[in-house]
C-alpha cells in the first residue's frame, strides 16, 4: 500500500504553519478520508467541516495543491503523490481554525437578495422548459468554492461592493423564474455589483456541480442590466411597448 | 463558575434540516420569537441527501391517487405499527405542504400540463413522488432556508446542544457550546422543538453524516420523554459498496423508481423470488433483506453486493433523471451507470423509532418539549416508505411549530427558571475529557460501537447476538466514561465526538434492547429466531424506552392507539 | 493578510498554470501586430476576384487620407474587444487579473474596478458591436460569392474556398455570441409562450458553448485569408483554379 504525504495547514487567526502527515492510500480514497485518518490516528483536534461525504452538501471545501476543491470529491489518485499534497483553508474567508473558515459573510449577503415574489393571480402552471434554467442554478450546494476563487473577493476583498458568483446564480435563478415578478436589476448593478465580474470564469472552473455560472448566469445578468441601463434601443422599444 | 452567553426566545428549534426549518417558519408565523440552532452551517443538514422525492397524493400523474390510498400504503409499509393518526394527518396534509413550497420558490420537475411531476417509488400504489431530478432534498432545504431567513428566524449555526434544562416538569432551556470557540451558551425558551434527525452514525456502513448521532433522541430520553419503536432501523437496500471510501453512500431508490433492475452474480433477477408482484419496487425492508440474503448465500457481486442496472433506459434519460447518481458513480467508482450496472448493498439509513409525540401538536411526554421529523417516532411504524420522510418533515414540522408556538404563547415571560446547579453539572460533564489525565481516544470507542452495532444489531438479528450486543454496549459505556482529549476547546472534533458518543450509546442500547424484546419479525426488524409476524402478541404494541428515577433504562411496551372503524376499512380495503 | 487568511504566497498551485495565459498572450499579440501592419499598409489586399477580409467592404473615399481598412476594422475589432470570451482571454493573459485561478492578480488589493468604470464599462455595449460586425459580415459573404466570378466567368479557386471557410467561421463566431444569445431569447422568462424564440435560443446556446473555439478559429481564418491574398499579390504563390 502506498503512502501519501499531506501538508495540512494548522493554525488560527493568530497564525499557523503546515504540518506534514503520512497517510496510507487505499483504493478510491479521497482527501477527506486522509484528513479523517489524521484525526483518528494523529491529531484528534484537527478541525475540518464535512457532512455528507458525497459531494452533495458543500461543507468540506478547502484548497488542495492551491486549487479550491471539495475534499470529499478529490481522489488522492488524481493528485501527483510523488510530492506532498498541500491542504489549506479557503483563502477568501477569515480562518477560524485549521481548515475551518468563517463563511458567515455569505449568509449575510444572501439575506439581502429579495426572495421569490409571485403575482396574486398566479395559476402555478409552469412548463419544464421554463424551469430548467433556474433548476441548473438551484443545484448549487453552497460550498462557496466560487466565492473563494473569485479574485474580486479573494484578492481585492470587495465584499462590500460585490456579492460574488454564488449570489449571482441565486439572483439569476430568481430573475429567470417564470413566475417571479420582482425586479432585481437595480440591485444587480448597484449593491450586488455585477460589473465587478470580469468573466475570467474561475468560478465556473471550480464549481463541483458543474453549473455554468458565467455563461448561463452572470453573462445573461450582465445582458439584462445592459438592456435596462446601456441600451437606448431597448429602452425605446420598451417605451413603445409600454413596459 | 464559567461565564457563558444567554439568548432568550419563545421557541428554540434544535436542528435545521427540513423539519427544523419548517417548524421554525411556522412558529415564527404564529408570532413566536424563534431561535434555530444547528450543529452545522445552515443548509448542510441531512435533508440535502434526500434524493428521490417527496410523497404527496397530488394526483398530477395518476389522477386516482388520494389521501386514502397514501394512508393505506403508509400503514401497510409500516406493517400496521404506525400511529394511525399521524399517518392520516400526513397523507391528508402532504399535498398542501408540497404546493406551499412552490409558493416559496421551489421548482419541481413538471408534467406536460405544467403541474408538479410525480414518479413511482417502492410501496406507493401510484406515481406519487414530487421530485427535482434526484436532488429533491436539496431543493426543499434551499426553499425552506430562503423562507426561514426572510421571516425573522434567528439562526445559530455550528452550535451543539448538549443538555435540556427543565423547571420542574417543564422545559425551560437548552444548554450547549459553540463549535468554533468551544464556549458554552444557554438558550432560555418556553418551548423546545427537537428536529435533530437520526442515528446512523452508530453504524459503520451508513448513508448518514457525522451529525446523525441521535442527539435529539438522547436529549429527550435524558429529559424524561418516552422513546418508541427503537428496534426499527431502516437499512436502505441500495448503498454503494465500492470503493471502500464511499461504502454506504446512498444510491437513490429513484434508480429503481425509474426502472432499475436488480440482479445477482448469476444474472438472475432475484426479486422474482422475494416479491414477484412488486419486484424492485417492493418496500425497502423486503429489498434490503433480499440483497442481503443473495450475498449471504454466495450469489453476490465481486465486492459483495447486488447489481443494479439502469443502463437500458438510455444515456440521455439517465443523465436527465438521475444526474447526481451519474456523477456519484463516475467520480467515486469510475463507473458509467449509463453503460454498466452499479454494485449495491444495504446501508443504515433511517430510524423509524423515536420520541413519542402527540399526533396533533408533536408535544412529547415532557411539557414544552416537541419533536418532529426523523427524531419523532410513530409515523412510519415498522418500515418507512421512500418519499414519506420528506413529506413527514413538512407536515409535522409545521404542526410542531404551531404546537410549540401555541404552548409558548400561554407562558408569561420570565416565568420559567434555569437552575444554576443544572448548568454547573452540564459544564462539569462537558469538560471532564480535558481533565482526565488518562483515558481512551473517542475515535477508538466510536469505531468499537460501530463494529458492535453492525455485528450484533444489523439487518438480521438473533437473541444471542443481541444479547452479546447489549453486553458489548455496556462495556463501551464504561470505556466512554473515561475519555481523554488533546488540544483546546476551539473547533475540536475529538471533543465534539465525546458528547456525540454518549448520545449514540444511549440510542444504541435502546435499539439493541428493543430489538431483543420484540420476538417476531416485522418490517425492518428481522429476527432469524422468530422469522414470522406475531400479530397477537407484538402486532398490537409499541416498544417503549424511558429513563427511570434511578437513571436506568426502562424497557416496556404500550398498546397501539385504537384506530377508528372508517380508517380500518381503508387499511383493510386494499384501496386503489 | 487583510482578510486574516492563511496564505501569503502568489499561489500554492504547483501545476503549469502559467502556460495557457502565456500562449494566449503570444498568439493575440502576434495577431495584433500582423493585423495592424496589414490594416495600415493599404496595399496588396485585392487580387481579382479576391478581396482581403481586412478591406471589406472596399471603400474608395477620396476624403479619407488613410487606409480604408481603418474605416471598417473598428467594427470587428470592437466586437472582439468587447466579446465575453476575449475579455476573459485578455484579462487573464495581458492584465493578469488574474492570470489563472487562485493566482494572485497583478493589481494591488482593492485597486480594481472591474467593468464598473471607464474604460471597461464600455463592454456593456457589446451588442452594438455585434450589430456593426453583422453589417461587415454581410459584405464578407458578398465578397465570398464575388470570388466565384473570375474574368472568364464562374469558377472556384483555392482563394474562393479560403474566403468561404473564413466567412463561415466568422458567421459561427457571431452566431454564438453571448449578446445574440440573450437578444434572441435569453431575455425571456417564460420560454413556453414563445416557442420559436425558444428553439432559436436553444440552437444559439448550443453554438455558444463553443464560442471560444469559434473565436480562435475565426481569428486564424481571417488572418490566413488576408495572408493568402497578400502572398498572391506579392507573387509568392499563385492561386490554384479548381473549376
Amino acid at each position: 500500500m502506498s503512502v501519501a504525504k499531506l501538508r495540512i495547514y494548522r493554525g488560527d487567526a493568530e497564525g499557523g504553519q503546515e504540518v506534514e502527515y503520512e497517510v496510507p492510500v487505499d483504493e478510491g480514497m479521497v482527501v477527506l478520508d486522509a484528513i479523517h485518518f489524521v484525526q483518528a490516528n494523529y491529531d484528534g483536534d484537527l478541525a475540518v467541516r464535512w457532512n455528507c461525504k458525497a459531494a452533495k452538501c458543500g461543507s468540506c471545501s478547502a484548497e488542495i495543491n492551491g486549487m479550491p476543491k471539495l475534499t470529499c470529491k478529490t481522489r488522492l489518485d488524481s493528485l501527483p503523490l510523488d510530492k506532498p499534497v498541500t491542504v489549506y483553508p479557503l483563502k477568501t474567508f477569515p480562518i477560524m481554525k485549521d481548515l475551518v473558515t468563517d463563511v458567515s459573510w455569505n449568509y449575510e449577503v444572501r439575506k439581502k437578495i429579495p426572495p421569490f415574489k409571485y403575482a396574486e393571480d398566479t395559476d402555478w402552471k409552469m412548463q419544464q422548459v421554463d424551469v430548467e434554467r433556474s433548476q441548473e442554478f438551484r443545484k448549487c450546494i453552497e460550498c462557496f468554492l466560487c466565492q473563494d476563487v473569485c479574485h474580486v473577493l479573494r484578492n481585492h476583498n470587495k465584499k462590500n461592493e460585490f456579492f460574488g458568483p454564488r449570489m449571482m446564480i441565486k439572483i439569476a435563478e430568481l430573475e429567470m423564474h417564470p413566475l417571479d415578478i420582482e425586479d432585481r436589476k437595480e440591485m444587480l448593478r448597484e449593491a450586488a455589483g455585477v460589473g465587478y465580474c470580469n468573466i475570467t470564469k474561475c468560478c465556473t472552473d471550480v464549481c463541483p456541480e458543474e453549473i455554468h455560472i458565467t455563461d448561463n448566469a452572470i453573462i445573461p445578468l450582465k445582458e439584462r442590466v445592459a438592456d435596462t441601463y446601456f441600451d437606448p434601443l431597448q429602452w425605446i422599444l420598451n417605451k413603445v411597448k409600454g413596459n | 463558575m464559567e461565564k457563558f452567553e444567554t439568548h432568550v426566545h419563545d421557541v428554540i428549534v434544535i436542528g435545521a434540516g427540513g423539519a427544523g426549518l419548517r417548524a421554525a417558519i411556522e412558529a415564527s408565523a404564529q408570532g413566536a420569537s424563534v431561535g434555530l440552532v444547528c450543529k452545522s452551517l445552515l443548509g448542510k443538514a441531512h435533508t440535502v441527501m434526500a434524493e428521490g422525492g417527496v410523497a404527496a397524493a397530488l394526483g398530477n400523474v395518476d389522477s386516482k391517487d388520494g389521501w386514502k390510498t397514501h394512508f393505506h400504503d403508509t400503514m401497510h409499509g409500516g406493517k400496521l405499527l404506525n400511529n394511525w393518526r399521524m399517518a392520516q394527518l400526513h397523507a391528508q396534509e402532504a399535498p398542501e405542504r408540497v404546493r406551499e413550497l412552490e409558493h416559496w420558490g421551489a421548482l419541481f420537475d413538471r408534467t406536460k400540463e405544467g403541474n408538479i411531476n410525480q414518479r413511482a417509488f417502492g410501496g406507493h400504489t401510484w406515481k406519487r413522488l414530487a421530485h427535482v431530478g434526484d436532488r429533491t432534498g436539496l431543493e426543499m432545504i434551499r426553499t425552506l432556508q430562503d423562507r426561514g431567513i426572510h421571516t425573522g428566524v434567528d439562526v445559530y449555526m455550528e452550535c451543539t446542544i448538549t443538555h435540556l434544562i427543565k423547571d420542574g416538569d417543564r422545559i425551560s432551556g437548552a444548554f450547549g457550546y459553540w463549535r468554533e470557540s468551544g464556549r458554552f451558551v444557554l438558550f432560555q425558551a418556553k418551548a423546545i422543538i427537537l428536529a435533530t434527525g437520526g442515528i446512523g452514525k452508530a453504524y459503520k456502513v451508513t448513508s448518514n453524516s457525522w451529525e446523525y448521532t441521535g442527539d435529539g433522541h438522547a436529549l429527550a430520553y435524558e429529559a424524561g420523554a418516552d422513546l418508541i419503536d427503537m428496534e426499527f432501523v431502516q437499512f436502505h437496500p441500495t448503498g454503494m459498496v465500492w470503493p471502500p471510501s464511499v461504502k454506504g453512500i446512498l444510491v437513490t431508490e429513484a434508480v429503481r423508481g425509474e426502472g432499475g433492475i436488480l440482479t445477482n452474480r448469476e444474472g438472475e433477477r432475484f426479486m422474482e423470488k422475494y416479491d414477484p408482484e412488486r419486484m424492485e419496487l417492493s418496500t425497502r425492508d423486503v429489498v434490503a433483506r433480499s440483497i442481503y440474503t443473495e450475498v449471504q448465500e454466495g450469489r453476490g457481486s465481486p465486492h459483495g453486493g447486488a447489481f443494479l442496472d439502469i443502463s437500458h433506459r438510455g444515456a440521455e434519460y439517465v443523465k436527465k433523471k438521475l444526474p447526481s447518481m451519474y456523477h456519484q458513480f463516475k467520480e467515486f467508482a469510475e463507473i458509467d451507470i449509463t453503460k454498466e450496472p452499479m454494485e449495491v448493498f444495504p446501508t443504515t439509513h433511517y430510524v423509524m423509532g423515536g420520541v413519542r409525540v402527540d399526533p396533533e401538536t408533536e408535544q412529547t411526554t415532557v411539557n414544552g418539549l416537541f419533536a418532529c421529523g426523523e427524531v419523532a417516532g410513530g409515523m412510519h411504524g415498522a418500515n418507512r416508505l421512500g418519499g414519506n420522510s420528506l413529506s413527514d418533515l413538512l407536515v409535522f414540522g409545521k404542526r410542531a411549530g404551531a404546537g410549540a408556538a401555541e404552548y409558548a404563547n400561554k407562558i408569561k415571560d420570565n416565568q420559567l427558571k434555569v437552575n444554576d446547579g443544572d448548568i454547573n453539572n452540564a459544564v462539569k460533564e462537558m469538560l471532564t475529557p480535558f481533565e482526565n489525565s488518562e483515558g481512551e481516544n473517542p475515535y477508538t470507542v466510536h469505531q468499537g460501537l460501530q463494529d458492535a452495532m453492525g455485528d450484533f444489531v444489523g439487518v438480521f438479528r438473533t437473541k444471542d447476538k443481541l444479547h452479546e450486543g447489549i453486553e458489548e454496549i455496556n462495556v463501551l459505556k464504561e470505556r466512554a466514561s473515561q475519555l481523554k482529549i488533546e488540544g483546546s476547546r476551539m473547533f475540536n472534533p475529538g471533543w465534539h465526538l465525546c458528547k456525540d458518543l454518549k448520545s449514540m450509546l444511549i440510542i444504541s442500547e435502546a435499539i439493541a434492547r428493543c430489538a431483543h424484546q420484540r420476538e417476531e419479525s416485522r418490517g425492518a426488524h428481522s429476527r432469524v429466531d422468530f422469522p414470522k409476524y406475531n400479530d397477537e402478541v407484538w402486532g398490537t404494541v409499541n416498544s417503549v424506552i424511558s429513563k427511570d428515577s434511578s437513571g436506568d433504562m426502562n424497557l416496556g411496551t404500550s398498546p397501539l392507539p385504537q384506530m377508528p372503524e372508517e380508517l380500518k376499512k381503508i387499511v383493510e380495503g386494499g384501496y386503489k | 493578510m487583510a482578510n486574516g487568511s492563511a496564505q501569503n504566497s502568489i499561489t500554492l498551485r504547483n501545476d503549469t498554470w502559467w502556460v495557457l495565459p502565456l500562449i494566449t498572450a503570444i498568439v493575440l499579440a502576434t495577431f495584433g501586430a500582423y493585423s495592424t501592419w496589414r490594416a495600415f499598409s493599404n496595399v496588396d489586399f485585392l487580387v481579382q476576384p479576391y478581396l482581403s477580409p481586412f478591406y471589406s467592404p472596399y471603400i474608395l473615399a477620396s476624403w479619407w487620407p488613410f487606409s480604408p481598412a481603418l474605416l471598417i476594422l473598428w467594427a470587428p475589432l470592437g466586437f472582439r474587444a468587447t466579446c465575453y470570451y476575449y475579455r476573459k482571454a485578455y484579462y487573464r493573459s495581458f492584465f493578469l487579473a488574474p492570470a489563472a485561478c487562485a493566482v494572485q492578480p497583478m493589481a494591488k488589493e482593492g485597486n480594481y474596478d472591474g467593468e464598473t468604470k471607464f474604460p471597461f464599462i464600455i463592454q456593456n455595449i457589446h451588442r452594438y458591436f455585434f450589430y456593426a460586425a453583422g453589417v461587415v459580415l454581410f459584405f464578407l459573404w458578398v465578397d465570398a460569392f464575388h470570388a466565384l466570378w473570375f474574368e472568364d466567368g464562374f469558377g472556384i479557386g483555392v482563394g474562393t474556398i479560403v474566403l468561404f471557410v473564413n466567412v463561415f467561421l466568422l458567421s459561427m463566431y457571431s452566431m454564438s455570441c453571448h449578446s445574440f444569445r440573450h437578444l434572441i431569447g435569453g431575455r425571456l422568462d417564460v420560454f413556453s409562450k414563445c416557442p420559436t424564440r425558444f428553439r432559436l435560443w436553444e440552437k444559439v446556446s448550443g453554438w455558444n458553448e463553443n464560442h471560444a473555439l469559434w473565436a480562435w478559429l475565426s481569428l486564424f481564418s481571417v488572418a490566413l485569408a488576408d495572408l493568402y491574398i497578400f502572398l498572391l499579390a506579392k507573387g509568392v504563390i499563385t492561386d490554384l483554379r479548381i473549376i
